[in-house]
């Protein structure tokens, strides 16, 4: 590389740098400005203690880990006996797994209420409902994550010496296949977790308590304590992408069609 | 399988297997179909249906065609899309090549990766929040800006208009364009820049005539996802301008799910349905450029 090529990339990478820091610097300064003149975390100890808070952030959590799990005990079944038995449904399901890709979440809660708003499909009030939509969002993660997982392990194999050992199909699946695919289906359910802890559209028009509503209520009515929630959700989609390249999800993979 | 086929002796048992192993996968289809496919097709139907007697129609296209509050949403959210799909796809490349080629020291390579992946998920109401710290009339930098003497806001620029939010939507669609353009750049092989520098060629003739064509399908792939992307956004350019200053094809969406606008129920599924259908072009246009770039990456 030449030098005037080298001067360029940083002036680029620094351009970026800034960019992506600016913002979450400006953050961060004004969310300890809740007291005058003194720099304080009092801004963050009003969202703690806030009732709506501590309603709304553990119920994110909550669907969430609902989420997760509802997406494991669907996907990896699923992509397991596709891999082993029915290798002709695959591009039909890899088709219905990219389906949320080309469904924006707004126009996808909307399909969502209007269907099941009227009798006899009366479950919009329903919390499975919420996440039901959730499971589908992460669909195009979760499922992906766990097919590129078994794909590095011999399905046909494992499940052969699993059988003649004796074994039944629910100890294959979770005593033989789960465990070896833990680390993709860990990366996936931490990327899931992420979308689903930022998740504002499904929440707010199917009237769920969720994290990432509360924080547009909080900007509409208060001035520090949005800058302090917005630092934690930052830190928490942060921990979570940490988490999954710690654990050597190698791959990236970047939100299309989601949260936005 | 029918009685028939069990008759037939030689074929009878891989087709009968095939159709029980199908059943594994039901739970799945099941899933998608209820969740998925059912309230997608909901929004299919009912766009060709008349709202109050059920009969086909295309009056809720044709409404959808002369309603001028609607033809601006849309319009709007094309051209938020293709300025911040290009401001996106523009910055990222460099970003990407920058740290991939540019000579930088390599832990730079992974920081941009990690970086990329926190900030392509930062989206919604807290991204939107952090540019009100930053850019409002009272943020930070404007307030820096101030200082020196240069007020943003009075030469036109306002944070809850069109460029403000696009400059809101760069934060996740170039970080997009790194982590989608990658592969691309890592596919560019040394061998060719030793080549046409051998071959006497200057550096622009490399990438005018080497490097720009074979990351041309990549280039235009990720430059429609990243349309894609901005096209169906809505929590941020909600929570930026509370759903009133800019009128995107999601917002109308909003507000009418709301009840605020379109009293007309059958040109709110007109609306979906178009979206859907910009975003189905978006994705077979990807698909298709992204084979075609994968030529060179093996």
């Amino acid at each position: 590389m030449k030098r005037g090529g080298v001067i360029w990339s940083w002036f680029w990478m620094i351009l970026g740098i800034l960019y992506f820091f600016l913002p979450l610097l400006a953050t961060f300064i004004f969310s300890l400005k809740a007291v005058k003149d003194v720099y304080s975390f009092k801004a963050y100890v009003n969202v703690f203690n806030d009732p709506a808070f501590q309603l709304r952030f553990p119920a994110s959590i909550l669907w969430s880990v609902l989420t997760i799990i509802a997406a494991i005990l669907i996907f990896v079944p699923t992509a397991y006996w596709v891999r082993l038995k029915v290798p002709k449904a695959r591009p039909v399901v890899e088709l219905i797994t990219l389906l949320p890709f080309v469904v924006p979440a707004i126009v996808y809660v909307f399909g969502l209420v209007r269907t099941y708003s009227q009798p006899p499909l009366l479950i919009v009030n329903s919390p499975a409902l919420l996440v039901a939509g959730y499971t589908i969002l992460s669909m195009p993660y979760m499922y992906r994550a766990i097919d590129t997982g078994l794909r590095a392990i011999d399905v046909q194999t494992l499940t052969e010496a699993a059988q003649s050992l004796g074994a039944g199909w629910g100890t294959i699946l979770f005593r033989v296949i789960f465990p070896n695919v833990r680390v993709s289906i860990l990366s996936g359910a931490f990327l899931s977790f992420a979308i689903v802890m930022g998740e504002y559209t499904l929440a707010q028009y199917l009237a769920k308590p969720a994290f990432a509503p509360y924080i547009a209520l909080l900007i509409q009515n208060k001035a520090y304590e949005p800058a302090a929630a917005t630092i934690i959700s930052f830190t928490l989609i942060w921990a979570c992408m940490g988490i999954i390249q710690v654990i050597g999800g190698q791959e990236q993979s970047g939100q299309i069609a989601g949260g936005h | 399988m029918s009685q028939s086929q069990k008759r037939d002796a030689p074929k009878a048992r891989p087709v009968s297997q095939m159709s029980w192993a199908w059943l594994g996968v039901m739970p799945f289809f099941i899933f998608a179909f209820m969740f998925l496919l059912y309230p997608s097709s909901t929004i299919v139907v009912r766009t060709f249906q008349d709202a109050e007697t059920g009969s086909f129609t295309l009056k809720n296209i044709i409404n959808l065609m002369r309603d001028p509050y609607v033809l601006g949403a849309y319009s709007l959210s094309i051209k938020i899309s293709i300025v911040t799909a290009l401001g996106g796809a523009i910055f990222g490349f460099l970003l990407a090549y920058a740290a991939i080629r540019g000579g930088l020291p390599r832990f730079m390579r992974s920081s941009l990766m990690t970086f990329s992946g926190v900030a392509s998920n930062f989206a919604g109401v807290p991204l939107a929040f952090a540019f009100i710290a930053l850019l409002s009339p009272t943020g930070m930098l404007t307030n820096w800006l101030k200082a020196v003497g240069f007020n943003i806001y009075d030469y036109g620029f306002t944070l809850f208009k069109f460029w403000g939010l696009s400059l809101v939507y760069m934060y996740f669609q170039f970080p997009l364009m790194v982590l989608i353009i990658t592969p691309a750049i890592d596919g560019l092989r040394r061998e060719w820049v030793e080549a046409s520098e051998n071959l006497g060629a200057t550096t622009f003739q490399y990438w005018r005539y080497v490097a720009f064509p074979i990351l041309l399908p990549s280039l235009l792939g990720c430059t429609i996802l990243l349309f894609g992307n901005a096209f169906g956004a809505f929590a941020t350019a909600q929570a930026l301008t509370g759903g009133s200053a800019m009128n995107l094809a999601t917002i109308v969406i909003g507000a009418q799910l709301r009840g605020d606008v379109l009293g007309d129920l059958g040109l709110g599924y007109a609306v979906a349905f178009g979206m859907v259908i910009v975003m189905t072009v978006v994705m077979i246009g990807y698909s298709v450029l992204q084979r075609r770039a994968e030529r060179w990456l093996k």
